[in-house]
């Protein structure tokens, strides 16, 4: 110990923490630029006030904006072992875990829960497009099948919100084989007579949309999401042809037959809980913004 | 005969082999035969060398080589009485999937596989075996024919993938393999998938979903092509070797892992050298798989692939 230690190492602190305020604090719109402030972002479920682009949402945030009161329970997954291929590309696959870890302070890329939206009762799913871009890993692939199963122990349908680039390369075969065991799990929701709703938010491609995200009863997007197969530009390389503007995106698959209904994030809740209590003949629903269950009963006594 | 990049050597020596015996007349002759046969004999024993131990990317070069026998060729050798249907009954017949009824040993099947062609004109004819959303909604169909009189459905594997085109896409290319893939998972007779060559991802899992799932030797089955990969992870295609490695894609990778049930044995050097061993082995194999899911109803079928599916991946590849 002697004075500059004491002395020098706040002041570099502290002019680290200030230079972090302002990155924090505001964030800037990816389609138009503009510098939204993050609480007022996050008031509007990260869809920006100027031109309604929709940015990409965390599924807790997600959770908390959908389950009346911001209350649910989380739906426990079967944790597959891990690296199965003991996989190595430029860095290790267990320390690209690691990161995605350290980034979203999740576990992996998708989170399952229960509980009311509209007091309606619902196991919702939803993929996580910041945890290495959603992809689908046997744990997402665990995830549905834990979602589909709880769904149909407690005679609940499913929400699912699509975000992923495809399967994760680095499982391998095992990435791809859950598109086989993703679709057993919609099998399972089919045979109970639930209700299975897609909500595809940007991206979702590759294996993902080729399994459960356009299995559903009912396909919602969210505006301007980018939904395909194959990559524009692989598609470019092909066809040798510029891609029409539009070209993948919610409102061109609309039109052509492979979507119900495009809807603004912000509408997302009260037209699910529409769907859903007409499709289980339930009747009509109260819409808004409602408290906790457990809080209005605690009022009501 | 069409030599790849890694049988360059052996290329030289069967070469030189046959200049000899171009050349060989008069007294020189016997001379010039012994000499041919010692390259034989050399050229063989360098052959099941190189086949030994293949490395993933060379099995993923075998696994295309041009000369391998494609789906026609299975269906022309192991089935009588081929009758192609078309058409998916919405847009058009898709020529990357050939399929309809057959008779295997006079037992009448539903016969589907991805066609890649063999020269120029049938290759773009059948599109490289890269279907439309038409191929898989033809197999669809196909397979519900099957369901609804009870027959067995054989799949023959070989494709680089689903088509990626803008038609393709605007006509619901996702759509139409998840309905592929989830009507594999629904019929209620056998269903028997054979990687023939190239099972190339998402295009391939709407035919190989099946209760028995089998792989040529040299074949390969991968979530992304090693070239396509390697341009993501390393950002440079040209570290494909890498990316085949990585990915687990050979046969035997695969059956250690569990993903598929049965390795069909290939000749030395490869199905497309001595293709009647390849076609009669994969016949067998094909006979003997049906044979095995005789007799089980239609829920036990159902009830087999989704437990095996369920419960793949419980198992990683040992350190």
């Amino acid at each position: 110990m002697n004075w500059i230690t004491n002395y020098v190492r706040p002041r570099i602190n502290s002019l680290f923490s200030r230079r972090e305020v302002p990155e924090n604090l505001w964030r800037k719109c990816d389609e138009c630029g503009t510098m939204l402030f993050h609480r007022e972002l996050t008031e509007n479920q990260n869809v920006c006030t100027n031109c309604d682009h929709h940015m990409a949402i965390t599924p807790r945030d997600r959770f908390d904006a959908l389950f009346d009161g911001a209350i649910y329970a989380e739906v426990e997954v079967p944790e597959p072992i891990a690296d199965p291929l003991h996989f190595r590309d430029q860095k290790k696959y267990p320390d690209r875990m690691k990161a995605a870890q350290k980034k979203t302070g999740e576990k992996e890329a998708m989170l399952v829960a229960e509980g009311e939206i509209g007091r309606t009762s619902v196991v919702v799913a939803a993929q996580d497009f910041g945890f290495m871009g959603g992809s689908m890993s046997m744990f997402v692939g665990n995830a549905i099948v834990a979602a589909a199963e709880r769904a149909v122990e407690t005679g609940r349908p499913l929400v699912l919100f699509s975000a992923a680039g495809g399967a994760r390369m680095q499982e391998g075969i095992l990435g791809l084989m859950q598109m086989p065991r993703t679709t057993i799990a919609i099998e399972m929701l089919k045979e109970a007579g639930l209700p299975y709703i897609v909500v595809l938010t940007h991206p979702t491609t590759g294996g993902v949309t080729a399994s459960y995200a356009m299995l559903g009863d009912v396909h919602i997007a969210e505006p301007n999401a980018l939904i395909g197969f194959a990559g524009a530009r692989v598609i470019e390389q092909t066809i040798r042809e510029t891609l029409p503007e539009g070209f993948q995106r919610a409102e061109y698959l609309l039109e052509h037959g492979m979507l119900d209904r495009v809807t603004h994030r912000k509408n997302m809740k009260d037209e699910l809980v529409t769907i859903i209590r007409m499709l289980t003949k339930q009747t009509p629903p109260i819409k808004g913004d409602l408290p906790a269950p457990e809080a209005e009963a605690a009022t009501s006594e | 005969m069409h030599y790849l990049e890694f049988e360059k050597p052996l290329a030289e020596i069967e070469g030189k082999a046959e200049e000899l015996r171009a050349m060989a007349h008069g007294e020189d002759a016997v001379d010039m035969e012994a000499e041919a046969k010692g390259l034989d004999k050399k050229a063989e024993s360098l052959l099941a060398d190189l086949y030994k131990d293949l490395t993933p990317w060379r099995k993923c070069q075998v696994a295309r080589h041009p000369d391998r026998p494609h789906c026609r060729d299975y269906i022309e050798a192991l089935f009588t009485e081929y009758t192609p249907l078309a058409g998916d009954r919405n847009f058009a017949d898709d020529a990357a999937v050939m399929g309809g009824l057959a008779r295997l040993n006079d037992r009448p099947v539903v016969v589907i596989g991805q066609e890649k062609g063999t020269d120029t004109q049938s290759r773009l004819h059948h599109n490289f075996g890269m279907a439309r959303p038409e191929g898989y909604r033809k197999a669809i169909r196909l397979m519900e024919m099957a369901d609804k009189f009870g027959l067995p459905v054989v799949t023959l594997v070989d494709t680089p993938g689903a088509y990626p085109g803008k038609g393709a896409e605007e006509r619901g290319q996702s759509e139409a393999i998840a309905r592929s893939t989830q009507k594999c998972l629904e019929i209620g007779v056998p269903l028997i998938s054979v990687v023939i060559g190239e099972g190339g991802s998402g295009g391939a899992v709407a035919f190989a979903t099946a209760n028995k799932l089998m792989m040529l030797e040299h074949s390969v089955y991968s979530v992304i092509s090693p070239e396509g990969c390697a341009s993501i992870l390393w950002k440079n295609a040209d570290k494909m070797r890498e990316a085949a490695e990585a990915l687990r894609l050979t046969a035997q990778d695969l059956l250690k892992l569990e993903i598929i049930d049965q390795i069909i044995p290939e000749p030395v050097g490869g199905a497309q050298r001595d293709r009647d061993t390849v076609l009669d082995g994969v016949g067998k194999a094909i006979e003997a798989a049906i044979a095995q899911f005789e007799g089980k109803s239609p829920k036990e079928l159902i009830k087999h692939r989704r437990e095996k599916f369920l419960n793949m991946g419980s198992k990683g590849l040992a350190a």
